[in-house]
């Protein structure tokens, strides 16, 4: 039985087209994915994502835990945020997460939805030795993105708090529209945005009050379609298609979330430390397609009759007007301006290998 | 509710078939089709040639998903509709006019009467 988010009602009164994704019925569009990822990247756009996971963190140690278990640094400023993975120690990725600095002891966890089970098992499995008091607050936590050039715009039209302070992957704790939120200025699409963490039951009044103050600029509700693209246009890998416990943050140029400059110790320390000295052989990459059509995830990549690599996600890039794709290719293959083709359907899709992101404009502070 | 027009015939893999006389056949997507795919962003199209019933005739790739579409019944393929290598998204806005596939022809007319009515298409996809 699939889980209904506190909007489910307004996503139907929307005419939302509704699919289970991830244990939740989510909308997937409202009108096109196309209209919806244009109007993310040229005004404004309102998501619900009250799917993803919360963890709370709560001790004395929560710094040192979240610095053992996750690869990215978790000595950031309080009102900080920071994307990092989460690591097997054969370096594997666990899943891939935002982590917010509520304060000197605490912070929140946003784990992708398809994995909450999995990775509340792991956190809690790795907790002795650690004064941490850890809460799943999955359930009890409402999510609604507002995410496009005009984002600040809109969010400021129902805070007092100054949104023009909070810098990109920073956070406050607020209140939007007369609810207690956290704010924060972070989102997945490669645009400027804000995520409002919010009570569930205060999530229908929040979405109407964005809907209402974002009217004039065209405002539109997003579906996980969209979301999709978006982030495939700007390269952002997605745990499941990309990414997964197979793929190190090595092979997927995530070492910039792997802190091997400190001597921190945590959990796949030991093998991506190797792996960087030794170079990985494969990488993500980044793909444009140059001929017609579209490779999608599981299409795989040829140079002559050698293959070379995978298609982990392939769409149109609807800002673009081609098809974009993110594939796994050997050592060799991966250097940009390479040129290969992918197999679809029997037939080959010439593919050149380009810097991501591809999408180049966006507002993202 | 999905627009299912009584005058055409259909298939099993959701496409519509119109006699054109002189053993002319239009085909293309049906409403419902079009509205699972989502927007299609590019059709290919078959040669002209002779294609056996349930053959593939060429794809259609929307946003999210890519589908083929098939030949309905032993026939050759007379012309395509080149206007979708424009503007493919005519399927979805007029998917019984000009968002039409291609025209297929046939002597034989038992393949056409063969095919689904739109009564049984309706229930086909549950409505």
């Amino acid at each position: 039985m699939n889980k209904k988010t506190a909007l489910y009602d307004r996503h139907v009164s929307l005419g939302a087209r509704m699919e289970p994704f991830a244990g939740y019925i989510m909308p997937i569009k409202y009108t096109s994915v196309q209209d919806e990822h244009n109007t993310v990247r040229k005004g404004v756009g309102i998501f619900d994502l009250s799917h993803m996971g919360e963890f709370r963190v709560r001790g004395g140690d929560a710094c040192r835990f979240l610095d053992y278990l996750l690869t990215n640094d978790a000595d950031v400023e309080a009102g900080q945020a920071y994307y990092s993975t989460m690591c097997y120690p054969d370096g594997g990725i666990v899943d891939d997460l935002i982590v917010y600095r509520i304060s000197r002891d605490e912070y929140l966890m946003v784990v992708n939805a398809s994995n909450i089970e999995k990775d509340w098992a792991w956190v809690n499995n790795h907790t002795a030795g650690y004064s941490v008091d850890l809460t799943n607050e999955s359930d009890d936590t409402a999510l609604v993105a507002v995410q496009g050039p005009d984002s600040e715009k809109v969010v400021q039209m129902l805070t007092d708090t100054d949104l023009s302070a909070i810098e990109y992957y920073h956070h406050v704790s607020g209140e939007a529209a007369g609810r207690k939120a956290l704010i924060a200025r972070t989102g997945y699409t490669g645009e400027d945005g804000f995520e409002l963490y919010l009570k569930p039951g205060d999530a229908e009044a929040v979405w109407d009050a964005v809907m209402e103050a974002g009217k004039e600029s065209g405002i539109k509700p997003i579906g996980l379609g969209a979301r999709d693209t978006l982030r495939l246009e700007v390269g952002y890998p997605l745990y499941g298609n990309d990414i997964d416990h197979t793929t190190t943050p090595i092979e997927a140029k995530l070492g910039w979330v792997v802190k091997l400059k400190t001597d921190k110790d945590f959990i796949g320390r030991e093998v991506m430390a190797r792996q960087k000295d030794e170079k990985p052989s494969r990488y993500i990459i980044g793909l444009e397609v140059t001929g017609k059509g579209f490779p999608r995830h599981g299409a795989e990549l040829f140079e002559g009759n050698r293959k070379v690599g995978i298609v982990t996600s392939g769409s149109i890039a609807p800002a673009l007007g081609h098809g974009v794709c993110l594939a796994f290719v050997e050592k060799g293959y991966h250097k940009v301006g390479t040129e290969l083709e992918a197999e679809v359907r029997g037939r080959r899709i010439p593919v050149k290998a380009v810097k991501l992101p591809f999408y180049k404009d966006g507002s993202r502070k | 509710m999905s627009n299912v027009p009584e005058s055409l015939r259909y298939t099993d893999t959701h496409e519509w078939v119109k006699d054109l006389g002189n053993g002319e056949y239009m085909m293309g997507l049906t409403f419902y089709a079009q509205d699972q795919m989502g927007e299609i962003v590019m059709v290919e199209f078959p040669g002209l040639n002779e294609y056996g019933s349930g053959e593939i005739l060429g794809s259609l790739e929307a946003v999210k998903t890519a589908e083929d579409f098939y030949s309905p019944f032993d026939c050759k393929v007379a012309r395509v509709n080149e206007t979708l290598e424009d503007e493919p998204a005519l399927i979805n806005e007029d998917c019984y006019g000009r968002g039409w596939l291609v025209v297929v022809r046939t002597d034989d007319p038992s393949g056409f009467e063969g095919l689904k009515s739109a009564e049984e298409y309706s229930e086909y996809i549950g409505e």
